[in-house]
C-alpha cells in the first residue's frame, strides 16, 4: 500500500524534552494561528500556562459556544482556518453547536479540547465526557490523545483536514497528561493519511459533457453555493456568467458571490428567495449546481424542482451528487478549477428570449414591502446595506430578520455574509461578528440580529467590550420569535403558543455590559440612528422597534414547490 | 437488495464507531459487518452486508469513503466474487438422534466440534444460502445456540473494479 505521507514541520529535530503543552503551543505557531477562542479549565492548566507569554491572541469568551461561533465568523470571514479551545466535560459538550453549525456550513475550524488524565479516562472522572464520541457526528474528523509525542502530528493533521476537500470543523481531544508530560522522544510529525485524498482538479472529460450541455441549452440556470465562495470562485463564476449570459442564483451561504446588482443576478432562491429565481430555476433547461447541495430549503419539494433541466453538479464532495436530487452531468472537484477549465469551453451567446422572460419576472414580483408608521425590518436592512456601500461584514442571527438580512442588504462582495444556513443556530450572530472583526480590523462588521437570537449568547457583548472589539448590533426587535410567529400566524391560526416574549430594552442592556446602546422607533429617525452607530468607535447595540408581525414573503410553504410561492399580497 | 461492500480502514481507535454511526445517523440498514486484520499489520478490513436499492448503495459507498480513516472502499455489484459466513451452531442430539444429525453435518461439509450428552456442535462455513438451508435442516432437533460471523468477502482472480467519477 502506498502511503500519502509529508511532513508538515518545517522543523523536525529539538523537541524531545520539551512539555506537550510547550510543543502545543509551537505547533500553533508553524499553522500560522493568531487568535485563540475560548475558555481555560483544569484539563487545561499546562496549555494555558504555556500560552501565558504567547505572541497569539488569546480571546476569553463568555461561554464555549460562543468561541466555536467565534473561531467561525473569523474563518468564514478571512478564509483561514479558526481555533478555539474548551476543557473536558461541560467546556467540550459547549462547544458542540459551534461544532455542528460549522460543519453543517462547512467551515475550517480546529477545535481543541481538554481530556481528563490518560489513566483515569473511562473512569466517570471529575469532569469528564466522550468528546469524541459526542463531536464525532458534527465533525469532519476527530481524534483522542493520549500522548505527548502525538501532539505534534495530530495539529498538523487537523488543519490540513480541516483546510482542505470540503472544509469543516476537526477536533483534537488531549490528556491533560499529554500536556504535562515532556517527550520522551523526537515527536514524528509526519502527516499520515492514506484515507485522505481530496478530489481538487475537475476530470476534463466531464467538464466538456458539462460546457456541451450549457452550450446546447436555451434557457441556463447558475444555481451557485458557498462552495463558489469556499473554493475563491467568483470571479472565474463572473466571467462564465456574463460570457454564456448565463442568469446566476445565489444561494444564502453565496450571498455576494455574484453581484446582485448585475442584470443576470436572480439573488436567492428557495423558501424565502426571488420569484425570479424560483420561476427561472422551474422553467430553466439546464441547471448548473456549483458548490451548491440542493438543501431543501432551496429545492422545497424535490419531486417537482427544476422539471425540465438537464442537471449538472459541480461539487468537491462526492456525496453531494445525487443525495437529494438525480444529478445528470457529475463534476467533481474545486469549483474554480472546474469553472476555469470550462470558461474557454463555454460559447458566447445572447439569450435574447430567455434573459427578456428573467426581465419580465424581475418587473413583475420584485422584493416588495409596504412603509407605515412604524418601522419596518425591511427598511432597517435596506439602509444598512445603503450606508455600509454594500461592503459591510454581515453576521445574522436565526429567523425573519435573517431572511430580510438576505433579501434586502444589497451582496455585492463574497465573504460579507455570515450566518449560519445549513444549522439555523440561534445566537450565532454576535460571536460570529466578534471573530470576524477580529480577522478584519478596521472593518465593519455588522450584526443584524433579532431579539430572540441575541438572548441566546449576549454575555459575548462583553468579550467585544473586554477586548475593544467595535463590532456593530442592529436589532430588529419585533418582540416575538418571530419566524415561529409567522407559521403560527400562516398555518396554525395565529395560536402564538411560546412565540411572545418579554422585550427588554436591549440599549440598556449594551450600556450596562459597557457598549454603547441606541434605541430607535421612529422610521424618520433610521438613518441618523445607523449614522450614529457607525461613526462610534467600540461596540454598539441599535435596538430598532420595528412592525412585530411583519412577515417574510415570498414563502414556499414547507413541501411545496418552488412555482408555489406565497407572494404575500395579490397579484 | 443485498450489497456487498468492503472498506480498508486504519488500525485506529473510534474507526469503528466511525463508521457504525454514519450507518445509524444516513438511516442505513446493517446486514452484517465483519472487522479483521489484513495482511498489513497497519490496515483493517470491514465487509459490511447492506440492504437497499443502487441509490442507496451508492450512497454508502460515498459516505464511507468520505470517513478519514477509511483508506478504500469497494462494492461487489459488478463483480465476481467469493463469499463466505461461519457458523458454530449447537443442536439437541440425545444418542438415539446423534447419528443423523453428525451425517447431516456431514452432507454439507460440517464439522463436528464439540460432543456433548444431549447436544452437538457443528461448525459450518460457506456461502449464506448453505447455511441457511443446514439451518431449516437441524431446525427440527432443536437448535440451541447459534452464532455467525457474518460474511467476508473477496473477488475471483485479477479484476478491476469499475472506475467511478
Ligand atoms: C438554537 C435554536 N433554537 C430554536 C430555533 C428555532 N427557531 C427558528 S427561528 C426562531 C425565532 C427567532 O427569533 P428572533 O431571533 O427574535 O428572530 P425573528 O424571527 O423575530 O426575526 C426560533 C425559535 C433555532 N433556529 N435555533
Ligand atoms: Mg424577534
Amino acid at each position: 500500500m502506498s502511503k500519502s505521507t509529508k511532513t508538515a514541520s518545517k522543523r523536525t529535530k529539538g523537541y524531545a524534552g520539551m512539555t506537550g503543552a510547550d510543543l502545543f503551543h509551537k505547533m500553533l505557531l508553524e499553522e500560522g494561528v493568531e487568535v485563540l477562542f475560548g475558555v481555560p479549565g483544569g484539563a487545561l492548566l499546562p496549555i494555558f500556562d504555556s500560552l501565558y507569554k504567547t505572541p497569539i491572541k488569546f480571546v476569553l469568551t463568555r461561554h464555549e459556544q460562543g468561541a466555536a461561533h467565534m473561531a467561525d465568523g473569523y474563518a468564514r470571514s478571512t478564509g483561514k482556518v479558526g481555533v478555539c479551545i474548551a476543557t473536558s466535560g461541560p467546556g467540550a459538550t459547549n462547544l458542540v453547536t459551534g461544532l455542528a453549525t460549522a460543519y453543517m456550513d462547512s467551515v475550517p475550524m480546529v477545535a481543541i479540547t481538554g481530556q481528563v488524565t490518560s489513566a483515569l479516562i473511562g473512569n466517570d472522572a471529575f469532569q469528564e465526557a466522550d468528546t469524541t464520541g459526542i463531536t464525532r457526528p458534527v465533525t469532519k474528523h476527530n481524534m483522542l490523545i493520549k500522548r505527548a509525542e502525538d501532539i505534534g502530528r495530530a495539529i498538523h493533521e487537523a488543519f490540513y483536514i480541516a483546510r482542505t476537500g470540503r472544509p469543516g470543523p476537526v477536533l483534537i481531544d488531549i490528556a491533560k497528561d499529554a500536556t504535562s508530560n515532556e517527550l520522551s522522544t523526537e515527536p514524528d510529525l509526519t502527516i499520515d493519511l492514506p484515507g485522505y485524498k481530496p478530489m481538487l482538479t475537475g476530470h476534463i472529460r466531464q467538464v466538456k459533457a458539462a460546457a456541451k450541455a450549457i452550450n446546447a441549452s436555451k434557457q441556463p440556470v447558475l444555481y451557485v453555493g458557498g462552495g463558489v465562495v469556499i473554493s475563491e470562485a467568483s470571479e472565474i463564476l463572473d466571467k462564465v456568467a456574463h460570457r454564456g449570459n448565463i442568469p446566476v442564483t445565489t444561494t444564502l451561504m453565496a450571498l455576494g458571490a455574484f453581484d446582485e446588482s448585475d442584470p443576470l443576478a436572480l439573488q436567492m432562491p428557495g423558501m424565502h428567495g426571488t420569484a425570479v429565481a424560483n420561476y427561472a430555476i422551474q422553467e430553466c433547461d439546464c441547471l448548473i449546481a456549483v458548490g451548491a447541495r440542493f438543501d431543501d430549503r432551496v429545492t422545497g419539494k424535490v419531486e417537482t424542482f427544476a422539471p425540465h433541466a438537464k442537471i449538472i453538479h459541480v461539487d468537491i464532495d462526492p456525496t453531494s451528487i445525487s443525495k437529494n436530487v438525480k444529478t445528470d452531468i457529475p463534476v467533481v472537484g474545486d469549483a474554480k478549477d472546474i469553472l476555469e477549465k470550462m470558461l474557454p469551453m463555454i460559447e458566447s451567446k445572447q439569450r435574447k428570449d430567455w434573459l427578456g422572460q428573467i426581465a419580465k419576472w424581475k418587473k413583475a414580483y420584485p422584493l416588495h414591502y409596504d412603509t407605515g408608521a412604524k418601522i419596518k425590518p425591511q427598511q432597517v436592512v435596506e439602509a444598512v446595506g445603503r450606508l455600509t456601500d454594500h461592503d459591510a461584514i454581515i453576521t445574522t442571527g436565526v429567523g425573519q430578520h435573517q431572511m430580510w438580512t438576505a433579501q434586502f442588504y444589497g451582496w455585492r462582495k463574497p465573504r460579507r455574509m455570515i450566518t449560519s444556513g445549513g444549522l439555523g443556530t440561534m445566537g450565532f450572530g454576535l460571536p460570529a461578528a466578534i471573530g470576524a472583526q477580529f480577522g478584519n480590523p478596521g472593518k465593519t462588521v455588522i450584526d443584524i440580529d433579532g431579539d430572540g437570537s441575541l438572548a441566546m449568547t449576549v454575555g459575548e457583548l462583553v468579550t467585544a467590550v473586554h477586548y475593544n472589539q467595535p463590532v456593530k448590533v442592529v436589532v430588529l426587535d419585533n418582540c416575538y420569535l418571530g419566524m415561529v410567529r409567522q407559521w403560527q400566524e400562516m398555518f396554525y391560526e395565529r395560536r402564538y403558543s411560546a412565540t411572545e416574549h418579554p422585550c427588554p430594552d436591549l440599549s440598556l442592556i449594551a450600556e450596562a455590559f459597557g457598549a454603547k446602546g441606541i434605541r430607535t422607533t421612529e422610521p424618520g429617525e433610521l438613518d441618523d440612528a445607523i449614522n450614529e452607530m457607525l461613526k462610534h468607535d467600540g461596540p454598539v447595540v441599535l435596538a430598532a422597534s420595528v412592525e412585530p408581525e411583519e412577515n417574510v414573503f415570498p414563502m414556499v410553504a414547507a413541501g411545496k414547490g418552488l412555482h408555489e410561492m406565497d407572494m404575500g399580497r395579490l397579484v | 437488495m443485498k450489497h456487498v461492500i468492503t472498506a480498508l480502514v486504519q488500525n485506529q481507535p473510534g474507526v469503528l464507531a466511525h463508521v457504525a454511526g454514519m450507518f445509524a445517523a444516513r438511516g442505513f440498514n446493517i446486514d452484517s459487518l465483519v472487522v479483521g486484520r489484513t495482511e498489513d499489520p497497519e490496515l483493517s478490513r470491514m465487509t459490511i452486508v447492506v440492504i437497499g436499492d443502487d441509490h442507496m448503495l451508492e450512497q454508502v459507498r460515498k459516505q464511507l469513503e468520505k470517513i478519514i480513516t477509511t483508506v478504500r472502499v469497494r462494492d461487489f455489484k459488478e463483480i465476481d466474487y467469493v463469499e463466505r459466513d461461519l457458523m458454530l451452531v449447537r443442536v439437541s442430539a440425545t444418542p438415539e438422534k446423534r447419528a443423523e444429525v453428525v451425517e447431516l453435518a456431514g452432507l454439507f461439509r460440517g464439522r463436528i466440534v464439540d460432543v456433548a450428552k444431549q447436544s452437538l456442535t457443528v461448525e459450518l462455513s460457506g456461502p449464506e444460502a448453505k447455511l441457511e438451508a443446514f439451518i431449516d435442516m437441524v431446525q427440527p432437533y432443536g437448535i440451541r445456540e447459534l452464532s455467525r460471523t457474518g460474511i467476508i468477502a473477496v473477488q475471483r482472480g485479477e479484476q478491476r473494479a469499475k472506475e467511478r467519477n
